[in-house]
């Protein structure tokens, strides 16, 4: 048996995602598309909050859709009912999706004709977090039925999300909900994260979102012009 | 979790470095883990023998080496190390909740023991 030598590797196991992912920042910045990932639990409303969001943006904005879901095209379905283009992903079985599945889909939706993608990533409070898919922003969504103690069960999703969106406000009243103790949960693990209360059902809170929205898409355009780099870094 | 997506890329790793250095076989993976990185060791090793067989890696030992969280704390700046699985934890030195991981979610190959 030959002597056995140790070959120094020192790589990180998802660094073909990594790469991927900033290939893909960097090509939607020279294009200046702004793409949003969007993650929750399955069912907290997200693809009425896409809806919702684009009422109020589509005017403004070629917007485009990626929904990713085990399986069914139900999601894009919705999506283009109101005559946005939509791509349904399905991932036969994949938790999440990675940057190598996104970057498939946005070819699909010809990504070069939008200025804004949202991406809705499969129903999964775990997972979606753990996989750059070379998004601007992470927003996720937490609904009032739920609960107001996900933060402590599920930290790393509120850690890494830029914008948390407490959606279904109109169930307050039918919810032993503490909004308080939530947001003291939230802050506690990401003290930057930009928090609005927002009914999809009702429109209830959406303009504060959208505003906010549109303040971070006009800022990324204007640093895209100047050549400076986004931050792509979203470890906590 | 995501054990046999993730042995995957240690597999391909592991190859790619392999044939760069005219490699006969692979004997061991040596890897590192965070503490807050979300890898089952049994599982690895378990997954890893499934997807290596056939190749020069096949029968490889997997080796996993958990490192220490770094983390700082919000309300007080001090800087401690962690060794549980957990992000709700106090601050070892005021005793505040709230603290900013700085390392600990990593997962890397170390590097190959090889003939």
């Amino acid at each position: 048996m030959d002597p056995v030598r140790i070959i120094e590797v020192k790589q990180s196991v998802l660094f073909k995602n990594e790469k991927k992912a900033s290939e893909i920042r960097g090509y939607l910045k020279k294009n200046k598309t702004f793409l949003i990932n969007l993650m929750s639990s399955p069912g907290s409303g997200k693809t009425s909050l896409i809806l919702r969001t684009i009422e109020h943006l589509r005017n403004e904005f070629k917007i485009g859709v990626l929904e990713a879901d085990i399986d069914s095209a139900v999601d894009a379905e919705r999506v283009q009912s109101i005559g946005i283009p939509a791509v349904q992903l399905r991932t036969c079985g994949m938790c999440h999706l990675d940057a190598g599945m996104t970057e498939v889909g946005l070819k699909e939706l010809d990504f070069a004709r939008f200025d804004l993608v949202f991406v809705e990533n499969v129903g999964n409070l775990v997972c979606t977090a753990d996989f750059d898919i070379g998004a601007v922003c992470s927003v996720m969504i937490l609904s009032v039925p739920e609960g107001d103690d996900k933060p402590l069960k599920y930290p790393l999703m509120f850690s890494t999300s830029d914008v948390l969106l407490v959606n279904k406000i109109d169930y307050l009243q039918f919810a032993d909900f503490d909004m308080t103790a939530l947001k003291e949960r939230v802050y506690r693990l990401n003290p930057h994260i930009e928090i609005f209360e927002v009914s999809a059902k009702t429109d209830h809170g959406i303009t504060a979102w959208v505003d906010w929205l549109r303040i971070e898409i006009e800022k990324w355009l204007a640093y895209n012009e100047e050549g400076n780099t986004d931050s792509a870094d979203k470890t906590i | 979790m995501h054990e046999l997506g993730i042995m995957t890329n240690v597999l391909e790793i592991a190859i790619e470095y392999a044939e760069q250095n005219n490699v006969k076989k692979i004997r061991a993976i040596n890897l590192t883990a965070g503490v807050l990185s979300n890898i089952v060791p049994s599982y690895a090793q378990k997954f890893f023998n499934y997807i290596s067989k056939g190749t020069i890696a096949e029968n490889a030992v997997i080796n996993i080496r958990k490192t220490p969280a770094i983390v700082v704390c919000r309300s007080c700046g001090v800087e401690s190390e962690v060794e549980t699985h957990s992000l709700s934890i106090s601050c070892t030195e005021c005793g505040a909740k709230g603290i900013q991981i700085i390392t600990g979610k990593e997962f890397r190959v170390a590097s190959i023991e090889v003939e």
